[in-house]
């Protein structure tokens, strides 16, 4: 075999490895999807009347409301995604099998790579129900098949980008606890960004920030997919450089984390 | 000599601190191919670090060290090639079964399927974890656990294998058990790096045994050489009176005595030609013998002596 067929072998192995941990302790993982569900239903029903009429559109009211915040709610089940996998990464070197790992011939990124293919696979099926709860509430997104694909595409680059940072957070943290805890701000972000309100209605300063957030471009090239409009050609560059950029920084952390410790 | 085994793993001047903190104060380690080498030493001593950078896991800070001719830094991964690890925290993956862990093994070592469901069926029935294969690891007892250990570490075939404390926190059984399975390799012509901080377990299974102490190398031997390098063999005598005791010290030149307890202390090697000449020494001179006792050194006299401990209690 070929050093990049050793390479493909140990990959899948260690997301085979990841899967049946996801699948052996489910509990992390229905939290994790639980907390932005949860979120959809509070902005939904207790804000959604209100904050609906806000927007200025035709209608307004929970409806206008519910497709409002349906994309941010689906960038915070990333979010979510995130928060888990920066756990199982710290909780993974803390044992004992991982020296095991380093002492062996495999490709060594493949114990990460394990852990972010497994993410982006977590993170599909975990927007996928969350998609489906919103539908269930009353969510009609008008995308068309392109769009649909593009989507997927979108968010794949989002989460590949943000995984490797959070992967980074995760070998970075000195416990799990800790671990836990960093990767929160990713829950934040949407909160000051577009997800529950248009940053227009923002102070100057808060709204120069929110504009050029990572979440900002993420939320709106994810909502203009799914109401089925041109995406802004700004905010998908803005998008493709944070996914980018957070991307490489985190890999380029991680592995030398691994490496080094 | 041109007779002399090669060396499976060798270290010259090894080196390692954190900060102001030397950990190994420059060793040099040389294990012929097919031997078993135990690294004895008290906790602290440097065991686990002079582990880790022989398997790779750190770098050292200075001096060389090679395991089956490769540079431990330079060709790491030809290393991992050929070494088997056993730390001294299980490396098991707690969520998968005590199977899927061996088959995880068998797939990174790029064994193929049928070889790796062969082997690992193989090394559970070796290991009598047949009935526990099912389970996950976090339901076994600490000897299973550790046999886990051994039968992944063991499922890429290694030439070399780092046994870090194996036994430590196993009850005596188990602990037997690990011995036996140490044993078996070493009759397949593996080459065994074991760590331990029990002298006996070094005694049982070491061909030869370095004595750690603070980050220095403060014996190294065959079992019978360490043995024979401290002076705790010898008979010791109580005697019925008080009068004879400097004579009797004198004529037998024993190695100590007191007036007062009535004690004499002869050194000796304890063999039983030895023991005939102090009681015919004793006969001939007309001393009379209350009390006697054989003491023989083991290495715990050795260890105590050597990393400064107090071997009055031995």
């Amino acid at each position: 075999m070929s050093t990049l067929a050793y390479t493909m072998s140990d990959t899948s192995t260690m997301l085979r490895r990841q899967l049946k941990h996801m699948i052996r302790y489910p509990s992390l993982s229905i939290m994790l999807i639980g907390m932005p569900v949860v979120i959809l239903l509070l902005f939904t029903y207790v804000f959604g009347g209100t904050l609906g009429d806000g927007l200025g559109g035709t209608t307004g009211g929970r409806e206008a409301y519910l497709a409002y915040v349906t994309p941010g709610i689906l960038l915070m089940t990333i979010s979510g995604v995130m928060q888990g996998t920066a756990i199982g990464v710290a909780t993974d070197m803390t044992q004992g099998i991982i020296d095991r790992f380093r002492t062996m011939s495999i490709a060594r990124v493949s114990v990460l790579t394990g852990h972010v293919i497994g993410a982006v696979i977590q993170t599909f099926l975990a927007m996928a129900l969350v998609l489906g709860v919103a539908i269930a509430l009353g969510y009609r997104p008008e995308a068309d098949a392109l769009d649909w694909l593009g989507l997927v595409g979108v968010v794949a680059v989002i989460t590949l980008g943000l995984t490797w940072l959070t992967v980074a957070l995760g070998m970075s943290a000195k416990s799990v606890e800790e671990a836990s805890n960093t990767p929160m701000f990713l829950m934040l972000l949407p909160f000051l960004g577009s997800a529950f309100v248009p940053t227009d209605s923002m102070p100057t300063v808060m709204q120069y920030f929110a504009d050029y957030q990572p979440f900002t471009p993420f939320i709106e090239v994810v909502r203009s997919l799914l109401t089925g409009t041109a995406v802004d050609t700004t905010d998908l560059a803005l998008a493709g450089a944070w996914s980018l950029a957070l991307g490489l920084l985190g890999y380029v952390i991680a592995k030398k984390k691994f490496n080094k410790s | 000599m041109n007779t002399q085994k090669p060396l499976a793993i060798s270290a010259r001047n090894l080196t390692k601190s954190y900060g102001d903190n030397d950990v190994l104060k420059g060793i040099d380690i040389a294990v012929p191919e097919g031997s078993v080498f135990s690294l004895l030493g008290p906790n602290g001593a440097g065991k686990t670090t002079t582990v880790n950078i022989l398997t790779t896991l750190i770098p050292s800070n200075g001096g060389d060290a090679f395991v089956g001719g490769n540079h431990v830094k330079n060709d790491a991964d030809e290393v991992r090639k050929i070494i088997g690890v056993t730390g001294q925290f299980a490396a098991v993956d707690g969520l998968l079964t005590g199977r899927e862990n061996l088959h995880l093994m068998g797939n990174l070592h790029h064994l193929g399927k049928k070889e790796t469901r062969r082997r690992s069926e193989e090394l559970l029935e070796r290991f009598d974890l047949v009935d526990a294969a099912g389970r996950a690891p976090a339901t076994y007892s600490g000897g299973m656990k550790r046999r886990l250990d051994l039968a992944m570490c063991l499922m890429g075939d290694p030439r070399i294998i780092f046994l870090d404390e194996p036994t430590t926190g196993l009850d005596p059984r188990s602990r037997r058990t690990v011995w036996e399975i140490v044993r078996e390799l070493v009759k397949g012509g593996t080459t065994v790096f074991l760590t331990t901080q029990y002298l006996e377990e070094a005694d049982e299974l070491a061909d030869r045994i370095a004595v750690l102490n603070d980050g220095k190398i403060v014996a190294e031997g065959t079992p019978a050489e360490l043995k024979r390098t401290i002076s705790g063999g010898h008979i010791s005598l109580r005697l019925h009176r008080a009068d004879q005791v400097e004579s009797a010290a004198q004529i037998l030149s024993a190695s100590g005595f007191d007036a007062d307890q009535l004690t004499v202390q002869v050194p000796s090697d304890g063999s039983v030609s030895s023991l005939r000449n102090v009681l015919d020494t004793l006969d001939r001179e007309g001393v009379e013998v209350d009390e006697m006792s054989i003491h023989t050194p083991d290495l715990d006299d050795v260890f105590l002596a050597l990393t400064g401990g107090d071997k009055t209690a031995a």
